[in-house]
């Protein structure tokens, strides 16, 4: 599945510029803070990367079947048995902050 | 202008494993928080998710159940988003190849027509954890109990035009995920959560009007109110000349309102690719096939059925075959008393008029289902009269024993010796002179309803024990 900023230049023909308004987009859905020195520098290279793809774009890849994995195997199945004991003081031991068994993290509210 | 109401639904469905869908953790709701949240739901670094072959099992028996085509290959993708409650940064879904495709099934409604909803896929998915933002000092607890328990999302085709017909549809996928058994449907913690789509357009149009998605609507009540909340919103936009804009909206049940989720717009790119993290899901017809032949008779086929063998009409058997157990008591009743029409009356009337007063569930009725289909056969061979029964039903109720030692104990005995009955229907003769006389000077018509008032009378006088059919029997002759 192409990212859907990415998929107007993949739908194009080649060196379709990336713009930085579609990089700063992307930035921000990955949670990834980029500045405005290297914007710049990052969308070059996000284009470069990009223009590889449309080289792999050109093959024809009619009737193959989209591959999910490149492994050439079948997902294994798990019986439905708990085997998990509850490790919670471990793993909150690690935790920057806990509270009444609660993981704490920023005050997030929709 | 007359509007459509155009709806599709989205239903988040728990499925009933005991561990979650990627990791061993189990899935007990209400637990401590984080004490059912493993090293994979923490997303530590190089934990890697193992399906569990019970939520493939369970979403194949769903796909059967509603007559959909199962992939014998399916994909889980990710889907990508920041919130603290899931702490990988994507939830692990399937997006493009599900694992169940297009099926159908058919709803009820309160008039007697029925329609057919389609549904267009439903997919295996994580849950995500659960965010509490009170009490913490401008902080969010995080509880990650419930991340990773194993979800089906099953989603509507837009075939659903009313709020009533949403809550048909709910009811009917309830009523099937719990005959199928891979979900408790306990709506009250989350088993069953639904996304509303909603768009209007003039009644007689075909095009389809820009549609709003309400969220968090966890009831079939609620269901209902944000339907008819939301229909008079955009009715009011579009009245107006204005325009609906595509967004995802919150209901909120304590204000009766839905409104604007405006974080969910930048975040509403969730970038899906390939789980790398899972092989794809291969299963094969065998496997299927043995899926098929192990699925119970499920409500509509039982409904059917209901009409069919017990004779009984449209409505009292889709109540009875609303569920499950209750199906099987209805079942039970009426092979032991030998007739199904009465004990239809008896189970919706008296039984569950008692368990919704008592608050209670079939499972934990006093009364076994052996139990009441005595009684009522003690109805049929005239031991007691049916008003007496329903004493007698209140007091197995109250745990005083089985029916006929309530029925003698109480004395209740129904008195069909003629005998007995004719001196007491000589008794009421002559103390009533005057009706009597009344009745002989009367036509047809009016002597039907004299004969109540002499019924009744015998009635009082035998305390109710005269069998009724013996009464009308002898009044008849007396009265000639």
């Amino acid at each position: 599945m192409i990212p859907a900023p990415f998929k107007a230049v993949f739908n194009g023909y080649m060196t379709m510029a990336i713009e930085h308004g579609e990089i700063e987009k992307i930035a921000e859905l990955s949670g990834i803070r980029i500045s405005d020195e290297e914007i710049g520098q990052v969308t070059e290279r996000i284009a470069e990367i990009l223009q590889m793809v449309d080289q792999l774009q050109a093959v024809d890849t009619h009737n193959i079947e989209p591959m999910a994995n490149p492994l050439d195997a079948i997902q294994r199945l798990r019986p439905d048995e708990v085997t998990e004991a509850n490790r919670r003081d471990a793993f909150q031991a690690i935790a920057p902050a806990a509270e009444n068994g609660l993981y704490l993290v920023p005050k997030v509210i929709e | 202008m007359q509007w459509e109401t155009v709806i599709g639904l989205e239903v988040h469905l728990q499925l009933a494993t005991q561990s979650k869908i990627f990791s061993g953790s189990a899935t007990t709701f209400g637990a401590a928080p984080n004490t059912q949240a493993s090293a994979v739901d923490l997303a530590m670094p190089g934990m890697l998710p193992v399906l569990n072959k019970k939520a493939v099992h369970y979403a194949v028996k769903f796909g059967l159940g509603i007559g959909a085509q199962i992939s014998t290959r399916s994909v889980f993708d990710r889907k990508n988003y920041f919130y603290p409650d899931l702490p990988k940064g994507y939830q692990i879904s399937q997006f493009e190849a599900p694992i169940v495709g297009k099926g159908s099934f058919e709803i009820l409604m309160d008039d007697g027509s029925s329609r057919t909803i389609g549904i267009t896929r439903a997919h295996l998915e994580e849950d995500a954890g659960k965010s509490l933002h009170e009490d913490f000092n401008n902080q969010t607890g995080i509880d990650l109990n419930r991340a990773g328990t194993p979800l089906l999302e099953i989603v509507s085709e837009p075939d659903i035009r009313s709020a009533a017909e949403a809550v048909a549809y709910l009811k009917a996928l309830h009523s099937l995920v719990t005959y199928l058994g891979i979900s408790d449907g306990n709506m009250a913690e989350g088993s069953m959560r639904c996304d509303v789509n909603i768009s209007l357009r003039p009644i007689g149009s075909a095009a389809l009007g820009t549609r709003t998605e309400i969220k968090n609507v966890n009831s079939f009540r609620f269901v209902e109110k944000a339907i008819h909340h939301e229909f008079q919103r955009q009715a009011e936009i579009l009245e107006d000349g204005g325009k609906i804009t595509q967004e995802t909206r919150l209901y909120d049940a304590d204000r009766d309102e839905t409104r604007s989720m405006r974080s969910k717009e930048v975040a509403n790119d969730y970038r899906y690719f390939p789980e790398p993290d899972l092989l794809p899901v291969v299963i094969d017809n065998t496997y299927i096939e043995s899926i098929r032949q192990s699925l119970p008779e499920l409500p509509a086929g039982k409904r059917s059925r209901f009409t069919s063998q017990y004779g009984l009409g449209l409505y009292d058997a889709d109540v009875l075959s609303s569920s499950q157990p209750l199906a099987d008591y209805f079942e039970v009743v009426a092979g032991v008393c030998g007739d199904a029409k009465i004990a239809a009356n008896w189970v919706q009337g008296e039984l569950l008029g008692q368990l919704n007063r008592a608050g209670g569930t079939l499972a934990k009725c006093p009364v076994s289902a052996a139990a009441l289909g005595h009684l009522i056969s003690r109805i049929l061979d005239n031991t007691v009269s049916g008003k007496m029964a329903k004493q007698v039903f209140e007091a197995m109720w109250a745990g005083e024993g089985d029916a006929d030692e309530i029925i003698k104990a109480r004395g209740f005995l129904q008195v069909s010796d003629t005998g007995a009955i004719d001196a007491i229907v000589d008794d009421v003769l002559s103390a009533n002179a005057a009706q009597v006389q009344q009745y002989l000077d009367a036509d047809d018509a009016k002597r039907k309803k004299l004969v109540g008032f002499f019924v009744g009378q015998v009635m009082k006088l035998s305390k109710g024990k005269a069998n009724p059919q013996v009464v009308n029997e002898l009044l008849a002759k007396k009265l000639a």
